[in-house]
Order: structure tokens, then C-alpha cells, then sequence
């Protein structure tokens, strides 16, 4: 009798926690969605910020400009790393030992010591002032291990025979890796791009000392400017703006459940290869 | 040498220095923090900063202890909050979820994920805060607000890697259980659970360095008084907090105690990285 009552306990407790994190979830979206629809206005989507109009449009820009410059600063690295690792170093070579671990170091850092060091770096020591390549350049350092360790288990999941039968057709290693072996890789490798780009797009902290908080479009890459996060935390430091706060959340998660729905789908085009295959 | 070889040469050294980039990455963070932060620990003292009660960098007294208890309650908070939620919802998407409820919450689970941590933060000025306000009294910034918010944001990292780790346990462990009579519940909580023990402190573990390094939310929710808390609706800072929000003014040793409040951070979490990966390798996982 007193196991049958544990086990009812255990039962309850385990849906509990579960409804309890669920409905966290729709309490958080909901309440945004309610809260901020009614706010979205078409001034808020003017390309000009004016303390009249507090503007997303332009944080809007930026955050697509920052993603862009980011990626394809990290992406080429991430992925030549990754080839690096799996087809071309040795196994048990001590330097790939030293770069695992450097990895897994990188992944754990919080994000203000990443904005930290990219003031200390771009900002202050080579003298670049806040500007967008001074953020792309602290992000790329930050969603490296993401690129690399997703690349890294896309290309070992294609199957060796590709590569024998690239080899016995006599082409070279590097033929092989970018016509072969690559190109099977790609949806992993895409999976790893979405999920950077949904840091990239909630970073704050990384940003405000390096990207700064500029409120308009820089005209070039040297240029301050603020993405949708930071002008958040700007629009809390400024002083509560709550309708345009709310407004800026709903525009978030908007890009943010787009993004989850894209990854999902590309995760179901990997399963979908390997059954193929 | 044909060109082709030269070529082939030449790809496998930008493949290998492209590989090099994470280690530079990490030894430059290490450069620029240590070389910045040490002489400022150096000139304050280094006992007098770790264990300093007081921060005024007005009158040129920088302590960072109430920053250090701040940010070990909070990351407390967190745990006592996420933990038991996070490990019980593992257990239920891996043995007593339907196949097509696990469709809708997983995705339901890596949203919560992907969810920007300002958004979190204003989330909770905006509906934790009021709701501490109008209970206890006081302004509602407070190590409680911080805690929840903190504990909500863990939750998917504990649920993904305690999930993954009850799911390794081989399923002879819960059949055998079963077999002996035992019910459903108590063969996942008496067999298969303690089984994946190891990956799930790895969970928490992981759960801890995030919620540590958390800056944004926290700073939004918790107040921000360089004091010792003297209770948990009373308002404080963490580490985190103290970087960013004086980071834009400060100047001189103001700066580089700030960057010496980083290097404490960074070893706090060069620490719980280090545990982490112990814990993995244990684990196999």
C-alpha cells in the first residue's frame, strides 16, 4: 500500500514539473504577444530614431547587418577547423586535444567576458571605437564552437565509403573534402549556422561595449549601432520606454520562433538524408 | 612539385591555422583579462578586494565580496528553483511522455531556449517584479525576482542533458526492475534515475555556469545594490551585474577593478568548466 502511494506521488510530481515548465512557457509568450501586439505600430518601423519616435527600424537593420558580418566571419573558420579535426589530423594528435579543450573553454565563457575582451581589444587597443566589426568580431569568437562542433558531427557522419570512392576515382584529398565530403555535410552544418544566428540575434551583452548603442544605421562598418537586444537593455537603462520595449520583445520573438521552426525543419532534412543514404 | 600538390599544401595549412583560432581566442581573452585585471587586484591588494565589504569607486574603495555572495545566492536561487522542475520534466519526456505530446514540447522546451535573455529580464521587471512588490513589499528587485527568472532560464539546459542521460541508461535496468514487480514510477526513480546520476549532475553542473555568467536578465530584476543581502526580497549584484553597469563610465582603476571583477568570474568558471568536463568523461557522455 505505502509503494502504490509513492508511486501515485511520483506520477504527480513528474506531470507537475512538466505542466509547470510548459506553462511557464506560454505564460512568458503569451503575456509578450498580448502585451506587445497592440503596440506594434508602423512608426515603430520608420528607417529614422528620433526621441519622438523610438524607432526599431534601424536596430532592425543592424541586427541583420551584425548577422551577417558575424557569420561570415565564423562560419569559414568554424568550418575549416572542423575539417581540420575530422579529416586531416591525425588521431591522437596531442594539438587536437589542446584545440578540443580550447573549444569547450570558449563555449563556456559568459558573454559580458566576451564583451569585455572585445573592449579591451577592438575597442580600446586597436582604436576602432564602438562599431559593428568590433561586435561581429567579439560574436564570431563566441558562436565558433557552436560552428565548429556541428560541423564537426556533420562531417563525421558521412559515411567513409564516400571518401574511399572519391579516392579510388583518383581524386585528391582536397577534391574530395570540398566536392564529397562537404556537400553531404550541409544541412548539419546549416543547423549549426541557424542556431548561431539565434544567439547572435539575443546577444546583449556581448555587444553593448563593443557594437555599442548607437540609435541609427551607421553608414559603414565602423560605424556604432545597437541591435533589437541591445536596444532593449538601451530602452531599460534610458529609463523605462515600456510600449516600445514591449513592441521590440514581440519583433524578438517573432525572429526567435522563426528561427526554432527553420532548425527543426533542417533537422528534419538531416533525418530524412540519412534514411536516404 | 605539381601545382596541384602546392595547392593541396597550402589548403591543409589554412585548415590547420583556421583550427589554431580557438586557441589564440582563448589565450588573448586569458592575456587581456590577467594582464589588465592582476595589477589592479595587485594595487587594491588582492585580500582586500576578494574579501572587501565596501564598493564606492568614488572614494577609491573597491570590494567585490557582496558581488561574489550575490552572484553564489542567485546562482543558489537558481538551482533550488530549476533543478527539481528541470530533472522531473526530463524524467517525464523520457518515460511517461506520449510519443505525439513529445512533439509539441520538445520544440515547446527549445524555445524556451532560444528566448533572448533580455526579453527574459523584461519579462520579469515586468511580472515577477510587481508580483514580489505587491506580496512582500519593498521595490520587488530582489535575489527572489533574480532567482526565478535565473531558474526559468536553466531549465532547458538541465532538461536537455539530464534527458539525454536517462536515455542512455540501457532499457535492462527498467525491465529488470519491472520484472522483480516493481511499479513503473518507482523502476525509473529507483533504477534507471540513479543510473544517469552522473549525466545529470553534468546538467546541473552546466545549469550553474549559465546561470554564473547570466548578465542582462539579472541586471533588469535584481536591483543592483552593492551590498550584502539581508534577505531574499531584498535587492543585490552580482559579478556580472557590477561589469556592465558601471563599464561604460569608468575609467582608470575604476576600469581595471572591473576587469579584475571579470578575472573572478572567469575563474569561477574555468572552475565549473572544469568539473563539467570531469564529470563528462566519467559519464561517457
Amino acid at each position: 500500500m505505502k509503494s502504490k502511494i509513492q508511486s501515485i506521488a511520483l506520477r504527480y510530481s513528474v506531470y507537475l514539473a512538466a505542466i509547470l515548465t510548459v506553462s511557464t512557457l506560454i505564460v512568458i509568450v503569451g503575456y509578450i504577444l498580448i502585451k506587445g501586439i497592440p503596440n506594434l505600430s508602423l512608426d515603430l518601423f520608420s528607417l529614422k530614431y528620433t526621441s519622438d519616435n523610438v524607432s526599431l527600424m534601424p536596430a532592425l537593420v543592424n541586427t541583420i547587418t551584425l548577422t551577417f558580418l558575424t557569420l561570415a566571419i565564423a562560419v569559414p573558420l568554424g568550418v575549416f577547423s572542423a575539417i581540420y579535426l575530422v579529416e586531416y589530423a591525425k588521431r591522437g594528435n596531442r594539438l587536437v586535444k589542446v584545440i578540443r579543450l580550447t573549444a569547450e573553454t570558449l563555449s563556456g565563457i559568459p558573454s559580458i567576458v566576451y564583451g569585455l575582451f572585445g573592449y579591451l581589444v577592438f575597442v580600446i587597443a586597436l582604436g576602432w571605437d564602438y562599431s559593428l566589426l568590433a561586435g561581429a568580431l567579439t560574436l564570431s569568437i563566441m558562436i565558433l564552437p557552436v560552428i565548429m562542433r556541428t560541423t564537426e558531427e556533420a562531417l563525421k557522419s558521412v559515411p567513409d565509403t564516400y571518401r574511399e570512392g572519391s579516392f579510388g576515382l583518383g581524386a585528391g584529398k582536397l577534391r574530395t573534402v570540398f566536392k564529397i565530403v562537404l556537400p553531404s555535410a550541409v544541412p548539419g552544418i546549416l543547423a549549426g549556422v541557424v542556431l548561431s544566428i539565434g544567439r547572435i540575434v539575443g546577444e546583449t551583452a556581448a555587444l553593448v561595449y563593443t557594437a555599442g548603442t548607437v540609435t541609427q544605421i551607421p553608414d559603414t562598418l565602423m560605424g556604432s549601432g545597437r541591435t533589437l537586444s541591445v536596444h532593449m537593455y538601451a530602452l531599460w537603462v534610458e529609463g523605462l520606454k515600456t510600449k516600445e520595449s514591449y513592441a521590440t520583445a514581440v519583433v524578438l520573438l517573432v525572429i526567435v520562433v522563426g528561427l526554432n521552426a527553420l532548425s527543426s525543419y533542417v533537422a528534419k532534412k538531416i533525418t530524412k538524408g540519412k534514411n536516404n543514404g | 612539385m605539381n601545382k596541384q600538390k602546392v595547392k593541396e599544401k597550402i589548403m591543409q595549412i589554412v585548415f590547420l591555422l583556421s583550427a589554431c583560432i580557438s586557441i589564440l581566442a582563448v589565450a588573448l581573452i586569458c592575456l587581456f583579462l590577467f594582464a589588465n585585471g592582476i595589477p589592479a587586484m595587485n594595487k587594491i591588494g588582492i585580500f582586500k578586494f576578494l574579501t572587501g565589504e565596501v564598493w564606492k569607486p568614488t572614494s577609491n574603495i573597491y570590494g567585490i565580496f557582496p558581488m561574489i555572495i550575490g552572484s553564489l545566492y542567485v546562482t543558489a536561487g537558481a538551482i533550488l528553483i530549476g533543478v527539481p522542475i528541470g530533472i522531473l520534466t526530463a524524467v517525464f519526456l523520457s518515460h511517461f511522455c506520449p510519443k505525439k505530446l513529445y512533439k509539441l514540447l520538445k520544440p515547446a522546451i527549445d524555445l524556451l531556449a532560444g528566448i533572448p535573455s533580455v526579453v527574459y529580464g523584461f519579462f520579469g521587471l515586468m511580472v515577477v517584479v510587481p508580483l514580489i512588490r505587491n506580496t512582500f513589499g519593498g521595490s520587488g528587485t530582489s535575489m527572489l525576482a533574480a532567482s526565478i527568472i535565473l531558474g526559468i532560464m536553466i531549465l532547458p539546459t538541465i532538461i536537455g542533458v539530464s534527458e539525454s542521460a536517462i536515455k542512455a541508461v540501457p532499457s535492462s535496468y527498467y525491465e529488470g526492475s519491472l520484472a522483480l514487480g516493481a511499479s513503473h514510477e518507482r523502476s525509473v526513480f529507483f533504477t534507471v534515475v540513479p543510473a544517469a546520476k552522473s549525466g545529470i549532475t553534468a546538467g546541473v553542473i552546466l545549469g550553474i555556469g549559465r546561470a554564473i555568467g547570466e548578465t542582462m536578465a539579472v541586471v533588469m530584476v535584481a536591483g543592483n545594490q552593492a551590498i550584502i543581502p539581508s534577505g531574499i526580497t531584498k535587492g543585490l549584484r552580482t559579478l556580472t551585474a557590477n561589469i556592465v553597469l558601471e563599464m561604460g563610465y569608468a575609467a582608470d582603476l575604476h576600469r581595471q577593478s572591473l576587469i579584475a571583477t571579470a578575472v573572478v568570474l572567469f575563474v569561477f568558471i574555468l572552475i565549473i568548466n572544469m568539473i563539467f568536463s570531469a564529470i563528462k568523461r566519467r559519464a561517457n557522455i
